[in-house]
């Protein structure tokens, strides 16, 4: 009746287990209090949850990433905070539950944290910057929030029902077979993957159709704002790399569940097949997370700078070249597989190759500043943190690649990915919030706790993660939950306590969150452009209107909206307006993710009528959506012209453009 | 004053909305169908990894059988074929047509399935299930795929057919009916890949 699930999945064994179990259940039955007290369910399911809105899906998105942030986030504290003290000890965590962490920890921030967060950006930011009014398929996007939503749950649900993965992030074989880890936590990484994987797949032929097919007229691919083009180059590797992930992890699955194969050691299994799958989306991946970030830095340095974007073809062609490499590097990762020679040897002369368009693209940014008026903005200040950190992990990159110094597995790397991910990829997601919120609100953030948190961030990764590097020369493997090397325990506190200086980041951006919507009446942007932006997603109300722009613009070069202040255009008021036609909202999505999450649950546990539902559940959530031709209304035009008048009234728009 | 950037020009209409979510749908189709591709592109490369990982089990010399496979292969190029005449059908605005090649195409498709399903179970009681090597589980897997992509398709011949009856042939209708033809001709170019990678090289 209930497959494998028995009382004792709950965690019982464990204080700590239990503790961070009551935390996820007192959290949601908190959250569900205070809306039931708000009286706020209507307001939330019409307005929020069942939207087709790309921006509302966006910020859902956005709050979706920071969330998981906070629970990555804790799992990494209290993986410092075991290492400071396991010298010559056990420390406070057994060894389960250490690797629980460290796998829950990278799954989660890949996952949960970065995907949701560049997608979200994208969301918001896109259809506007090309002058769309919505998505090509407005249904699918909210299908791919829920979907990302069920896989981040079933991370989440796994502290309280069961154990999560101990085999890592990436799960390698033999490990993470049956024969080895029969209980179920491979088994929640696998089902929570597949559906953030299948999530991305879908959300990738979304924006890359969205972007071939709706941009405003006149809008040549050589015109599109640079973070566009981010966009457009992630989108095209989640399409072709996902699909490497969804096959990886279903043929492992398909060892566990029916016996096969594939990765088992004997039999005719083949481990390093996995390896290879794996790498072929990991590689990718880095790029996926790190490309959205130099769109983001493309448009801070640009807008704060108050110039154009210094030699924007190159920086587009760079773009380009690095999507296209990251393709073909993969085997790097593994080049001790023994693939022979003339495969080690294009694959490392490859990988270097990498460097060069992102020199160049560190080179325009810097080019750009250069005879720039910089304004030291919260996003510029995670840009320039960027810039001088990112130059660190680049290096230590290229001490990796030298293949007789023997620091692979060590917390070097550990230290190395991080310098790439946490400057290369979330300060940028962090500069893109701060830059775009504006734009999603119709208030800013708070500069001073802004200011705080980047301090905090830069500081804290600096301390946590330069002793990694040390201790990496120093011989100290990765994922060690207890050493005797009294030598290392200095460098692991100094660690820990960078770690706590990123706890107030954390918190400083909270704070900042709620100071400034405090005081959002102080911080209004009445004329919907703060910064004096120069792309067209300024060009809109703060927070836009559904249908985004009244008017579609046509448009003649690259920075079009930089180009309308300068001719003295003020919004764009035409003449007369007319009915816009808009995606209706649709609960389809909601259900199609809660039924994912259904049916991912009782494969885990092996329920297999419970697995039915799920799956009937999905196909009727699908069906619906599939023969609706006509899931659209009309914004009369009178409502338009009401809307826009609106705006219109508010103070003048070009607020002080520098010249 | 603005007319030099902006210009208000007329909004679409609900017929061009129409035609623009058509324009959509069948590029975001041609999309997926590349990024299906990758999917089989790696079960391919994964098969030819593992066909000698037999592990002292059977192999494909003494599980396939090339009569049965060719028959399996002209099935479902006949099914090409006539999916090929309910497109004629449709382009004349023949509804009666259309739904006699479409219950043919599913008639041969189904006919594939179920050889597929009757070779796989052979194999299976005679001990030479997905379980029992690394070939098996990579030829299974590779083959399953393909006939579970195609057991999608007939579910979706079906659901047009009614469709159709109930709408008529409406631009929407046609665009899906169109889909459906890009997605079925795909799995039968997949098909011949699996036949002359998997099939026929141990057989010659």
């Amino acid at each position: 009746m209930l497959g494998k699930l028995t009382i004792d999945a709950l965690p019982f064994y464990s204080g700590i287990a239990m503790g961070g179990a009551l935390i996820v259940v007192f959290a949601v039955l908190g959250v569900v209090a205070l809306v039931t007290w708000l009286g706020q369910w209507r307001y939330l399911w019409t307005e929020w949850l069942t939207s087709l809105d790309h921006k509302r899906i966006g910020v859902m998105y956005v709050t979706l990433a920071l969330l998981m942030l906070v629970r990555g986030f804790i799992d990494a504290l209290m993986m410092r905070t075991q290492q400071a003290v396991a010298l010559n000890s056990d420390g406070y965590l057994p060894p389960g539950h250490f690797d629980q962490i460290f796998t829950s920890h990278a799954t989660i921030m890949v996952f949960f944290v970065a995907i949701p967060f560049l997608v979200g950006l994208f969301n918001v930011v896109v259809p506007q910057q090309i002058g769309a009014r919505r998505l090509a398929f407005p249904f699918m996007n909210s299908a791919c929030l829920w979907l990302t939503a069920a896989g981040a749950a079933l991370v989440m649900i796994s502290l309280v029902i069961g154990k999560f993965s101990t085999a890592g992030w990436n799960a390698y074989p033999p490990y993470s077979e049956a024969q080895f880890n029969p209980d179920v936590g491979v088994d929640y990484w696998i089902w929570a993957v597949l559906l953030s994987a299948i999530g991305s797949m879908l959300t990738g032929i979304n924006f890359l159709v969205t972007i071939v097919k709706r941009r405003a007229p006149g809008m040549r691919l050589m015109m599109m704002p640079l973070f566009t083009w981010a966009t457009l180059c992630t989108n095209i590797l989640m399409v072709f790399a996902f699909p490497s992930l969804i096959v990886a992890a279903a043929l492992l699955g398909l060892d566990r569940y029916l016996g096969m194969h594939f990765f088992t050691d004997g039999d005719g299994g083949n481990v390093m097949n996995y390896v290879s799958l794996f790498w072929i989306w990991g590689h990718p991946d880095v790029y996926i997370l790190i490309l959205p970030a130099f769109g983001v830095y493309s448009e801070v340095v640009a807008t704060f700078s108050g110039r154009r974007i210094f030699g924007y073809e190159s920086l587009v062609y760079s773009t380009a070249a690095i999507t296209v490499l990251s393709l073909v590097v993969w085997l790097h990762h593994f080049l001790t597989m023994g693939a022979g020679s003339d495969v080690n040897a294009f694959f490392g002369r490859a990988a270097p190759l990498i460097a060069v368009p992102t020199a160049v693209t560190i080179f325009g940014w810097l080019f750009t500043m250069y005879r720039g008026r910089v304004q030291f903005t919260v996003p510029m200040l995670f840009t320039l943190g960027f810039i001088v950190t990112f130059v660190i992990g680049g290096m230590t990159g290229a001490l990796l690649a030298v293949v007789p110094v023997d620091i692979h597995d060590t917390t070097f790397l550990v230290a190395h990915f991080h310098n790439l991910l946490i400057p290369g990829a979330l300060f940028g997601y962090f500069a893109g919030y701060q830059y775009w919120f504006p734009k999603a609100f119709g208030f800013r953030l708070e500069e001073k706790w802004g200011r705080r948190a980047f301090w905090a961030w830069i500081v804290g990764f600096c301390l946590a993660f330069i002793p990694l590097y040390i201790l990496g020369f120093m011989g100290m493997p990765q994922r060690l939950n207890r050493y005797y090397d009294p030598g290392w325990q200095p460098y692991l506190i100094v660690a820990e306590c960078g770690a706590l200086f990123i706890l107030c980041g954390i918190i400083f951006l909270a704070v900042q969150l709620a100071a400034s919507i405090r005081n959002r009446a102080a911080l209004a942007v009445p004329t919907g452009d703060p910064w004096d932006g120069r792309t067209l997603e300024w060009a809109t109300a703060s927070p836009p209107a559904a249908y985004n722009f009244a008017v579609v613009p046509h448009v003649h070069g690259i920075d079009p909206w930089w180009a309308m202040k300068q001719a003295g255009a003020t919004a764009p008021r035409p003449a007369r307006f007319h009915d816009i036609i808009m995606p209706d909202n649709s609960s389809a999505g909601v259900v199609l993710g809660a039924m994912s999450f259904v049916f991912a649950f009782a494969m885990i546990w092996q329920i297999w009528w419970l697995a039915a539902v799920g799956a009937l559940g999905i196909f009727a959530a699908v069906l619906s959506q599939t023969f609706r031709d006509h899931a659209e209304h009309r914004i009369p035009a009178s409502e338009v012209e009401a809307i826009e008048s609106r705006r219109i009234l508010a103070p003048a728009l070009v607020s002080g453009a520098p010249t | 004053m603005t007319d030099t950037v902006i210009t208000a020009g007329h909004d679409e209409t609900a017929a061009e909305a129409a035609e623009r979510a058509i324009d959509e749908k069948t590029y975001g189709f041609w999309i997926y169908l590349m990024s299906d591709a990758i999917i089989f592109a790696l079960l391919f490369a994964t098969f030819v990894v593992m066909s000698h990982n037999t592990a002292s089990g059977p192999d494909s010399h003494t599980l396939f059988r090339l009569p049965y496979t060719f028959a399996e292969t002209i099935l479902l190029l006949a099914s090409s074929t006539t999916l090929g005449c309910s497109n004629a059908a449709i382009a004349a605005g023949q509804r009666g047509r259309t739904l006699t090649w479409l219950g043919v195409t599913s008639l041969l498709g189904l006919g594939f399935v179920t050889m597929e399903i009757s070779e796989f179970y052979g194999m299976a009681v005679a001990g030479a299930g997905p379980s029992r090597n690394g070939f098996l589980s990579a030829f299974f897997t590779l083959v399953g795929t393909h006939g579970i992509h195609l057991s999608i398709g007939l579910i979706w011949i079906v659901l047009l057919g009614c469709e159709v009856t109930l709408r008529g042939l409406n631009p929407f209708v046609v665009s899906r009916l169109y889909r459906l033809g890009l997605f079925w001709h795909f799995l039968v170019i997949v098909w011949i890949g699996i036949f002359s990678v998997v099939y026929l090289p141990e057989i010659l």
